[in-house]
């Protein structure tokens, strides 16, 4: 009896609470890559898919099936291994992240006090999975995606940093769950909101998104560090990307929009489970994405560089001292 | 970049040399680009040409001159119209036949037309280059109608053959100058739209000013022509410097850049193109009501249909045009039209029988490509596709 209450029903508990995470999130990303086209569809005057079931419902799973029943090409100039690891990494780290985002009070896989240290951690890890994929490869377009994409994520995780710090010098707890608390009454992007718009120009950044999509640069590099890759091996990068989407919107939303909470603290709005609202704000968070999409040219590398370290980066520090000043001076400071 | 050891003697280092199409999308159809860069940085860019060489030039020769119009449809594939336009003109002064009146103002129309159309292409796919996608697709909107137009003129919508030697293939059918008339009100409005997604878009402006910047004496130099030219300051347009048909009668204006850039180019085709629809408008209003469209002589232009079913000489005519063609007398022309991406000529020599002997063509984007090493040095690998795109290179006219 011992082997099962000590061990057994812990793991199984574990394993199934997971999959109570990742199946709706893989789920999601399948459905974002369907809300993708429609969205850019309805903007670009075209519909969007609209064969596979009505409206084109059943479009993303007919295309994980075709995916996975195509052959997987490893080229043969390629370090097969490298080559096979890359995006299984990339797609490992989109979702193991999503361990300690809080979906409602106490809806929470890990509620581990140095959530958003982690978080951070694991989506630095990102550029791993691209920069091997584009090493790997050995085709002269993906190693330039590689090389743009290693440069790319790092500077602007340095401003996601700072960002990061800016909301714990408001929270006072590297909790996820204790900082969307800490928004009971104010959402941060209010107080914070030039950090709120840098840090989602961060996010797109990083995750690869138009106009920063330089790794990809379907019109310079071909599709960049993907060129090679085909079948399942795409498939997974193409997940990890959407994930990585989704989960950056998370973040936005645990750090700026709330997390949870409902946008006003009474009635109707208190009705709606605090998943829902979670749900809806990441879904708004995706729409932009989508939005700037359909909007924006791309930028050139040196100008993404630029962009990243003079801009935001002295931008970023300058508000950690603002803030900082701020909450000293007028003794706001969380206890 | 400073290097802290300086290389040994005799030792070169290699560029990283990376081939740029002809499967590429930013490639614009089958160039090869062969670029010798320095990380991003491109320090030499060679294009290879030829593989779209079809020796359209050299099947010309072995067909009759009514024959050898589809061919111009198919060298720059986005601008038919123009190109036949030039044959035409060239094969007119050699057989020294006067178009109608209606039916000049119909060719000046439907170049105008295919201006736009390619105009439109153009302007739309140098934003996909840069990355914007969305105006690209609303342009294929806009555009549909214009190819709607040319189905409705001539039965096909991209490779008309509508501009033959002596006029054009029929008249415009009931209705079709109405609603041409009221495109020419509509396409302002997509035009506004479409600049308000580019033309003052931060990134599109980072991506393209001072990108492929070409001084005026450059520009002559490498026998730029069209906007290209245009761009770089130069007011040459060869529907004001010579015009012909009845480019004389009309009152528009020629925009020209002032900085020669990637920005400079996509400026002037824009206004170009709100030119284009001041011109189609006055040829839909000063425009012969009725009357030929091609000329009355039978020996070049085939007699309409019903005088085929009375009259033998006609039914003669018919058959001869459709089968030996026209013999055109020993001669040689440059004739040269301002089409859509500058000057396109075609230089025929005659000797006197049905067939052309020779006919060379001159088309821009050739030019324009030679340069392309010239405007993309020192640059990136992202502006090489930037300036790809600003140069507006259709393969079809420079393999030929």
């Amino acid at each position: 009896m011992d082997f099962w209450s000590v061990y057994a029903w812990p793991t199984i508990l574990i394993v199934l609470s997971i999959l109570a995470i990742v199946v709706p999130i893989i789920l999601s990303v399948a459905y974002l890559t369907l809300a993708e086209r429609k969205i850019m569809g309805a903007m670009q005057l075209r519909q969007g898919p609209m064969v596979v079931g009505p409206f084109g419902l059943l479009q993303p799973i007919a295309d994980g099936v075709k995916l996975m029943a195509k052959e997987t090409i490893v080229p043969s100039g390629a370090n097969r291994v490298v080559f096979i690891v890359a995006p299984m990494l990339t797609f490992f780290l989109a979702l193991v992240a999503w361990a300690v985002i809080p979906f409602d009070d106490g809806w929470v896989l890990a509620d581990i006090n140095v959530g958003i240290l982690y978080l951070f951690a694991i989506s630095s890890l990102g550029v791993y999975g691209i920069v091997m994929a584009g090493w790997a490869s050995n085709s002269r377009y993906a190693f330039l995606g590689g090389l743009r994409s290693a440069a790319q994520m790092v500077s602007y995780e340095v401003s996601i940093g700072f960002i990061i710090i800016t909301v714990l010098l408001c929270v006072g707890s590297l909790n996820l769950s204790d900082i969307v608390r800490a928004q009971e009454d104010l959402w941060f992007f209010i107080p914070l909101f030039p950090m709120f718009v840098i840090f989602f120009v961060s996010t797109v950044a990083e995750t690869n998104r138009l106009p920063f999509d330089l790794p990809e640069g379907e019109s310079e590099l071909a599709g960049g560090f993907m060129v090679e890759y085909s079948a399942m091996t795409y498939a997974l990068f193409f997940l990890g990307e959407y994930a990585n989407m989704i989960l950056m919107s998370g973040m936005t939303t645990v750090l700026f929009l709330g997390g949870w909470l409902p946008p006003f603290d009474f009635a109707p709005f208190t009705w709606i489970p605090g998943v829902v609202w979670f749900a809806l704000k990441v879904a708004a968070c995706l729409f932009v994405f989508i939005w700037i999409r359909a909007t924006f040219p791309r930028y050139r590398y040196d100008q993404l560089m630029r962009l990243g370290w003079k801009v935001f980066l002295p931008l970023s520090l300058l508000w950690i001292v603002v803030t900082a000043g701020a909450l000293i001076a007028f003794d706001w400071l969380p206890e | 970049m400073t290097t802290t050891e300086a290389p040994e003697a005799g030792v070169k280092i290699r560029p990283y040399s990376v081939n740029f199409g002809p499967q590429h999308p930013a490639a614009h159809g089958v160039l090869r680009l062969v670029l010798e860069m320095d990380g991003e940085v491109v320090e030499r860019a060679d294009p290879h040409i030829g593989l779209l060489h079809r020796g359209t030039e050299k099947l010309i020769e072995y067909k009759t001159y009514l024959q050898a119009v589809p061919y111009f449809d198919r060298l720059d594939y986005m601008a038919p119209m123009c190109q036949e336009h030039a044959f035409a003109l060239a094969v007119e002064k050699l057989l020294g036949v006067r178009v109608p009146e209606r039916g000049q103002y119909i060719r000046v129309l439907f170049s105008e037309i295919t201006r736009i159309l390619n105009h439109l292409l153009n302007v739309t796919t140098f934003a996909l280059d840069v990355g914007a996608t969305t105006p690209s697709l609303w342009a294929f909107e806009e555009r549909e109608v214009l190819f709607e137009f040319c189905e409705r003129v001539s039965g096909a919508r991209m490779h008309c053959a509508y501009f033959r030697p002596g006029g054009v293939h029929q008249d415009m059918p009931a209705g079709l100058a109405d609603d041409i008339w009221a495109y020419t009100e509509r396409l302002p409005k997509f035009l506004e739209e479409l600049e308000g997604l580019l033309t003052e878009n931060r990134i599109f402006k980072q991506r393209t000013v001072d990108i492929g910047v070409v001084s005026r004496d450059d520009a002559l130099g490498w026998g730029f022509s069209g906007p290209m030219l245009r761009a770089s300051g130069v007011p040459w347009d060869l529907r004001k410097a010579q015009p012909y048909d009845v480019y004389d009668r009309m009152d528009f204006d020629i925009p020209t850049g002032t900085t020669g850039d990637c920005y400079a180019r996509y400026l002037v085709r824009m206004e170009e193109m709100r030119q284009s629809l001041r011109i189609m408008r006055q040829c839909l209003t000063e425009m012969p009501k009725d009357g030929p469209v091609k000329a009355i002589d039978h020996k070049v232009s085939p007699p309409p249909r019903g005088e085929m079913k009375r009259s033998m000489e006609a039914l003669i005519h018919h058959f001869k045009l459709y089968t030996e063609g026209y013999h055109v007398p020993a001669g040689e022309t440059y004739s040269a039209v301002e089409s859509v991406k500058g000057e396109f000529a075609v230089y025929v020599v005659s000797d006197g029988t049905n067939k052309p002997y020779r006919c060379h063509i001159r088309s821009p984007g050739y030019v324009h490509l030679q340069a392309l090493d010239l405007m993309s040095k020192g640059h990136m690998l992202a502006d090489v596709v930037s300036i790809i795109g600003a140069t507006d290179i259709v393969f079809g006219e420079i393999d030929r």
